[in-house]
């Protein structure tokens, strides 16, 4: 690990001023990724910038029945919050869904949205990596992609988003406040990834040297009766294989209100609107959720190691809606 | 050293006879230590000046080294050394059992896989020399590599025989193929694994007037020192290696590439080097068990009774050291057969050198043959359990000797009362819990046991305590407290009065802590001490202030020994459960009933029993190393990416075991190191095809694999 330097940020202002100071500097959250990629060489950044101390640490309960997380609410906190369990009950799931209690009691909200991906290639540095070293090409296209993307990838990067909450609050539309020297801003979750293309090490849209500061869920009434299922070859301590968020109102036998989305599928959490539009007001129906499924995999492109993602998302995805539904009718 | 003496006794005479402390469980003697951090492992004990080696490796799969640009890392910062190809010292042949080319560190330009060491960079500070390691540029004459392995490949080639145990070729195997009613020919796969020791490998290597010293980690330090005094041509006398504590080992842990390296840099160098490995380095450089393909051929009459076992195996090895992973031990002796047939192919490529990792052979080989008999037992229509029973042995199925005992049949009687086998439903996909389909699935195992050389000192004191001296190594399995309960009982004594003095090469020839002969072989040799030792003090009043020392060397009596066919063996069973739509196993719960020999200390012999058992679910499901073909390379060389089973995949696990007494060593023992892990992964797999009706014949089990398989006895 290369020598660096820590300092710990009082204010927000401050904390931007700092970064902005510093060329090569990190904002550090849990640490629970950053300080392992600097232990392996992935990071090696000059200076540290210490963010937990910045009273962003609560999560707040909107009189209209949304959320606004602080950026630095420990994944351990926000599972356990009563409003999050009651509001968004798949966001509480998924958080508990990811990595042990010992990382999610460091882990930060904040962190968990910039975590990188668990790509072997692009964690060792001695193998070639276009999000690592722009250019050195995508051994994982035609090598080793088990786990990797079937959906949004391109050629030079087919690694997948390795957040278990995003997949929670892409499909609640969460959007994302930051500050940054020139003053706050937002940005909705579903356009903090830009899309892989041909620059994969541009990770987010975020302006540089911007510090998220919290994260906001708009109220939804359908997110009460919500689940979050994860797929992984261990029972623990795994990064999904698929994942689903969902969120599902049906009246009358029909589908009323519903969201849905993947993880572990693309370089973002996957928000499934073409499954969406096919169910609102469709039959609540085994039949019908698939079909749903099949409408937002159409645009599947599996590689030839990982086809079986498509079918594993589909009864996934069916599984789930099919309990909300049961639920429901109870 | 360790403090491992409780409470000595004070009164000065011969201790009258206790006996008894062998079969009682106990805690281990540096528990204590090892919790509270007071234990201090390899890379944990300072040293003055001491230096930090930090690995380069070699990032191609095949080639030559044309440069390095050793200047610039020398003009760095705390950097006191590069060593290369081109200053190392030279060495001559040597390895654990014959030359071993892994060894041959720094000794030419050629490059052999991704992940061979090509340089040292010695610093102040590990971070400096991390900092060099880095740095340092080699540029690479790369040639094309071959690194997929099958077993049909053109570079495969017959195995030289295992000295003790040739091909088997018992009876006319085709012929009985061609006239039996009943016939199973299927092909198995295992992948790469790696033992994954928690503690990384690390040496420290210094020269003090004129000796070598080493603090190392490894399973013998005897064996240890003796490879490298012939390796760099030094007498064995000056050279002393320590191994006082080791964090688990699992074959992993001979004459590690930091041990060799350590001792080239402290040549150099005239200081103290320590050189510890990463974990990325550990997976690289430090062996692994090779990909198999095996194809069983298994023929029986009408009610089971089998005519043929045709064991055919391959594995690949590397193209500077031929290793064999010897598959078909358990087709030697597993069942009664009219025909038995077994051969192995080693296939040389690309790749690091495959070593020892817990069952080495028996692992991945039970598997094959022990899915296969599942697979008669359907074919034919009859209990699995019933199906072994029936072809239980009398005697060596090819060698016709004696068993030393065996036993199976009672692992397997008593496994199945406990698991409620008898409740089985024999049909596959019968059983629906929500989504998942649940089934139960049983397998046997072997693996060798005995006895091999070793010595042991034992020293009565005046105070009326006992000092056992004996090369030993515990790697975590608790040895060192087995030989003192063995010890104890040898002398007469309780196990209080006792003080152990392992791991250090100075103590005298000894076997390794391996082949699960490890404790067979040091308690033996505890127990030959014990026995002079005793006769000394017949012939004193008291004991003198200086003390009186007893002396055992079993070379003679173990080359007395009568051949007899020696196996630890177990029956495992597994329930697990299968999701129907999603393919995620989960093992509900396991019990391995084993006939293991004398059990020293139940404790810690369970605990090596569950560790196998463990180990073996995570084969069965998880572990699997991940090449690149066109790299070549690892890339899944951390634990994130090579799963090794978590707390939750480890459900209700008990292990048991059967009186069996092995009368041909003194003590009783066999072993409890591999047999643990023998079986496991066929009953696993055996116990999914109960679930779905779908047979899985590739390991891991993976959750792509069921699913892609389907489910069709569920429909």
């Amino acid at each position: 690990m290369r020598e660096f330097a820590y300092q710990r940020a009082g204010d927000v202002a401050g904390a931007v001023a700092a970064f902005a100071a510093a060329p090569g500097a990190r904002y550090l959250g849990g640490g629970t990724n950053l300080v392992d990629l600097m232990k392996s060489g992935v990071e090696s950044p000059e200076r540290l910038i210490d963010v937990r101390g910045l009273g962003l640490d609560a999560v707040e309960e909107d009189a209209d029945g949304g959320l606004r997380i602080g950026a630095t609410v420990t994944n351990s906190d926000l599972a356990a919050h009563p409003g999050v369990r009651r509001r968004y009950p798949a966001l509480a799931q998924a958080v508990l869904a990811g990595a042990s209690g010992q990382l999610r009691n460091a882990a930060t909200v904040g962190g968990n949205l910039l975590q990188r991906v668990r790509c072997g290639y692009f964690t060792d540095v001695t193998l070639p990596c276009n999000r690592r070293v722009p250019g050195s090409g995508c051994p994982a296209v035609d090598g080793e992609h088990h786990n990797h993307a079937v959906l949004g990838w391109s050629e030079h990067c087919v690694a997948v988003h390795p957040s278990d909450l995003g997949v929670a609050l892409a499909a609640f539309d969460a959007v994302v406040s930051y500050e940054t020297g020139a003053g706050p801003g937002e940005l909705a979750y579903a356009a903090l990834y830009p899309p892989v293309g041909d620059t994969p090490h541009r990770e987010t849209s975020l302006p540089p040297g911007a510090l998220i500061t919290a994260v906001s869920l708009p109220a939804a009434p359908v997110a009460a009766r919500s689940r979050y299922r994860k797929v992984r070859e261990r029972a623990s301590y795994a990064f999904a294989t698929a994942s689903v968020a969902a969120a599902l109102e049906v009246r009358d036998g029909v589908v009323h209100d519903v969201r849905l989305a993947f993880g572990a599928v693309a370089s973002r959490p996957w928000r499934a609107h073409a499954a969406e539009r096919a169910l609102t007001g469709a039959p609540a129906t085994a039949r019908a959720f698939g079909a749903a499924a099949d409408a937002e995999l159409a645009a599947a492109r599996p590689l030839p190691h990982n086809g079986y993602k498509v079918p594993l998302l589909r009864n996934l995805m069916v599984s789930v809606l099919t309990e909300l539904a049961e639920e429901a009718a109870r | 050293m360790t403090d491992t003496t409780a409470r000595p006794r004070t009164d000065g005479g011969v201790v009258a006879p206790a006996g008894g402390a062998v079969g009682t469980a106990r805690t281990r003697l540096e528990g204590r230590d090892k919790v509270t951090g007071a234990a201090r492992y390899a890379a944990d004990v300072p040293f003055d000046g001491l230096a930090h080696g930090w690995l380069v490796l070699s990032t191609v799969a095949r080639g030559r080294i044309t440069s390095m640009d050793t200047a610039a890392v020398l003009g760095m910062p705390g950097v006191l050394g590069v060593v290369h190809h081109g200053n190392a010292p030279r060495l001559h042949p040597a390895g654990l059992f014959g030359p071993d080319g892994q060894l041959q560190l720094l000794q030419d330009d050629r490059v052999p896989h991704v992940g061979r060491p090509v340089a040292l960079v010695v610093a102040r500070t590990p971070q400096q020399a991390r900092a060099g390691a880095a740095a340092l540029t080699v540029t690479y004459a790369q040639e094309p590599h071959d690194t997929v392995f099958r077993a049909g490949h053109p570079a495969g080639r017959p195995a030289p025989a295992a000295p003790a145990r040739p091909d088997a070729d018992l009876g006319d195997v085709e012929a009985e193929i061609a006239a039996a009613p009943v016939v199973v020919d299927q092909r198995y796969t295992t992948p790469e694994e790696h033992h994954s020791a928690m503690e990384p490998h690390a040496s420290m290597a210094r020269w003090e007037d004129g000796r070598l010293e080493v603090v190392d980690s490894n399973q013998g330090s005897f064996m240890v020192a003796r490879v490298l005094a012939t390796l760099f041509g030094l007498d064995q006398e000056i050279v002393r290696v320590r191994a006082e504590h080791v964090g688990g080992g699992f074959g992993s842990k001979g004459v590690g590439p930091q041990l060799v390296l350590a001792v080239m840099a402290a040549t150099l160098l005239r200081r103290p080097v320590r050189v510890a490995l990463t974990r990325r380095q550990v997976f690289s450089t430090t062996g692994l068990r090779p990909a198999t393909e095996q194809r069983l051929r298994l023929a029986s009459d009408s009610t089971g009774r089998l005519r043929a076992i045709d064991h055919a195996t391959a594995a690949f090895t590397s193209t500077i050291q031929e290793y064999v992973e010897r598959n078909t031990e358990a087709s030697n002796v597993m069942y009664a057969a009219d025909a038995i047939r077994t051969r192995t192919t080693v296939v040389p490529l690309d790749l690091p050198t495959p070593g020892w990792m817990r069952g080495p052979g028996a692992a991945a080989g039970s598997f094959a043959l022990e899915s296969a008999m599942d697979e008669l037992a359907q074919a034919v229509g009859v209990d699995p359990v019933e199906l072994r029973l029936r072809n239980e042995p009398s005697a060596g199925p090819v060698s016709g000797l004696p068993f030393s005992s065996r036993n199976l049949a009672a692992c397997l009687r008593e496994g199945a009362r406990r698991f409620g086998w008898a409740d089985r439903d024999p049909r596959p996909g019968t059983r629906r819990e929500g989504r998942w389909l649940l089934g139960t699935g049983v397998a046997c195992g072997s693996y060798g046991a005995g006895a091999l050389p070793s010595t042991a000192a034992i020293t009565a004191r005046a105070d009326g305590s006992y000092t056992v001296s004996v090369g030993a190594a515990d790697i975590g399995t608790g040895a060192r407290t087995a030989l003192a309960l063995v010890a104890a009982d040898a002398l007469g004594v309780p196990p209080e009065s006792v003080r152990m003095r392992i791991a250090d090469s100075r103590l005298g020839a000894a076997w390794f802590a391996g082949g699960s002969k490890g404790t067979a072989s040091w308690s033996w040799a505890v127990t030959a001490a014990a026995a002079d030792l005793r006769e000394r003090l017949a012939s004193v009043d008291r004991v003198p202030p200086d003390g009186v020392t007893g002396r055992g060397d079993t070379t003679d009596a173990i080359g007395a020994l009568g051949k007899q066919e020696r196996q630890s063996y177990g029956a495992q069973f597994a329930e697990v459960a299968v999701d129907t739509g999603t393919g995620e196993v989960r093992v509900r719960r396991m019990l391995g009933m084993f006939a293991a020999g004398r059990i020293v200390n139940p404790l810690t012999a369970r605990s090596q029993l569950v560790g196998g058992m463990t180990m073996g679910l995570s084969m069965a499901l998880h572990e699997e190393g991940a090449r690149d073909e066109a790299l070549g390379a690892l890339v899944n060389s951390d634990f994130a990416g090579y799963h090794i089973s978590a707390h939750a995949d480890v459900p209700d696990i008990e292990a048991d075991w059967v009186e069996d007494v092995d009368d041909s060593n003194p003590s009783g023992i066999k072993g409890v190191g591999e047999v643990g892990i023998a079986g496991t992964a066929a009953a696993i797999a055996n116990a999914v095809w109960h679930a779905t009706g779908v047979r899985h014949r590739a390991l891991p089990v993976r959750l792509d694999r069921v699913l892609e398989s389907g489910f069709p006895a569920a429909r």
